[in-house]
């Protein structure tokens, strides 16, 4: 006799048929990057799959990690998904407020507790005690220390969440950190990008869902799946690159025949994700694809990086500054940010090409 | 007003390839040799390659269409091609919405999802046999 809570049963009720099922286990598998080829087996693992408790914790952030999540292009599939977990707390979707919300997140992680899944999404504010950020009078710092204890996991969604993010560029007024500085005695899965995609959130909620046990994670704790490769590496241009075509400006011929944006300050050699093959907006295109370099938002410090436009000095090294601007900026800084705009001005007068270092500063 | 009274030209990419569509004209022949020495079937997931713009479409008008057409209606409609290499056939899923969530090439004699599933097929015995249980419909 089936366990009445696996999916397979629940599927049934619904009227799913096993068909629609394989078909849904191979968009997992095109969601979990694996073959093809193994939906069948993906199928016959989900059939019996148990629901996890999840709690969803949202500290100091815009809630785009969310928005990415529920507005991604794949529906059913997230919905589907969404049945086969139990969402016990994220104060953003769930209807309940005030003590209700609370006492909800309370209950799931006292019934639940060694079990649960739990997901944060933004940076923990560690100044002062960690009073910039708190939510029914309890500070984050207190919330993930206290929720991490009961889970059996902790998946950081978001570049907050797994590396400190925006929160966390400098001067980083109220002393954020990443989870992964609070909590060290707990599995960490890093799902990194400002936001993230959200077929990777959904590909590592399967991956758990089918398997049981988190998916194999690079030295910065992302799953390799997605983050095993650069951008650069899959980017359609890397033929370009290979031939030494850039594009100079975004308005050149280059940039006319989609050649490489490295020299506009692409940091595709240095990012690690899924957006070249991915894409976003239901495979419309990502960011290369819409003629912009790519920013590294999914590797720590991107925020800090140097400027978006400038050159990576040489590929696959870490980010680092093309020049020392930054280190001597704000003693230069004015200096060049007029004659930036004396350049602009003069561009513009002459009705000439404005190059990707006038638009910076 | 509608979008369709907006003026928009769509400029084609044009021929524009980086080399993925012969890169996996080369793979689907594989495909098919081994399908033809071993009944092996080969599954290739078109959304994990870095295509160009028009890389798509163009590898979609080299295969072109053959003698099969089937439609699935599964949480949303599922389109099975043969292609008109037979043998190989071009799947896409899309959900309750139409978006795409699975856009596959499966190199088989009858792609698996278009097999009746044994699941199903008990199932459908058991609402048959319900249906012969019921008394029987007078005609008077």
């Amino acid at each position: 006799m089936a366990d009445p809570d696996t999916l397979e049963k629940r599927l049934a009720q619904q009227g799913i048929s096993r068909r629609a099922f394989l078909k849904f286990c191979t968009a997992m598998a095109t969601l979990m990057a694996l073959p093809p080829g193994t939906a069948p087996a993906i199928a016959a693992a989900l059939a019996k799959a148990k629901r996890p408790s999840v709690i969803w914790l949202s500290f100091q952030e815009c809630t785009g990690c969310t928005e990415s999540l529920t507005r991604s292009y794949s529906p059913t599939v997230e919905s589907l998904i969404f049945d086969m977990i139990s969402l016990d707390y994220h104060h953003t979707l769930q209807a309940a407020s005030g003590f209700g919300a609370e006492k909800s997140r309370e209950d799931a992680m006292k019934e639940s507790y060694g079990k649960y899944l739990l997901l944060v999404d933004g940076s923990i504010p560690t100044k002062d005690g960690g009073i910039y950020s708190t939510i029914a009078g309890t500070t984050n710092l207190d919330m993930l220390k206290q929720a991490a204890k009961g889970a059996a996991a902790i998946i950081s969604v978001g570049t907050c969440a797994a590396f400190g993010g925006i929160p966390k560029a400098n001067p980083n007024p109220t002393g954020a950190v990443a989870v992964s500085d609070i909590v060290k005695d707990k599995p960490i899965v890093n799902i990194s990008g400002c936001p993230p995609i959200p077929a990777v959130i959904t590909g590592v909620l399967a991956h758990y869902l089918t398997f049981g046990a988190l998916p194999e994670l690079d030295s910065l704790n992302r799953p390799k799946a997605f983050y095993g490769e650069t951008i650069h590496d899959r980017c359609y241009r890397r033929p370009f690159y290979d031939q030494g075509k850039f594009a100079k400006t975004f308005d050149d011929e280059g940039a006319r025949n989609g050649w490489c944006l490295f020299e506009l300050g692409c940091k595709g050699p240095v990012t690690h994700n899924a957006c070249a093959t991915t894409k976003w907006n239901g495979g419309a295109g990502f960011p290369i694809e819409a003629g912009h370099g790519c920013l590294g938002c999914s590797e720590p410090d991107f925020w800090d990086a140097g400027g978006f436009y400038k050159a990576l000095s040489m590929p696959a090294t870490p980010l680092t500054l093309v020049t020392g601007a930054a280190v001597t900026g704000a003693a230069v800084g004015v200096g060049i940010s007029i004659a930036n705009r004396m350049k602009k001005g003069a561009a513009k007068s002459a009705h000439q090409t404005a190059t990707f270092t006038d638009l910076e500063k | 007003m509608s979008l369709e009274n907006i003026s928009i030209k769509v400029e084609t990419a044009g021929v524009f390839s980086v080399g993925n569509v012969n890169a996996l004209l080369s793979e689907i022949a594989a495909g098919l040799a081994k399908v033809i020495a071993t009944g092996e079937t080969t599954v290739i997931d078109l959304q994990s390659l870095p295509f160009a713009p028009g890389e798509y479409e163009q590898l979609r008008q080299t295969l072109g269409q053959g003698e099969v057409t089937a439609r699935i209606e599964a949480i949303g409609t599922s389109e099975v091609i043969e292609t008109r290499c037979p043998g190989v056939w071009w799947l896409t899923h899309c959900n309750i919405e139409g978006d795409i969530v699975a856009d596959v090439i499966e190199i088989t004699a009858i792609p698996e999802i278009l097999k009746s599933q044994p699941e199903d097929v008990c199932a459908g015995l058991d609402r048959l046999n319900a249906m012969l249980s019921q008394p029987a419909p007078r005609n008077d």
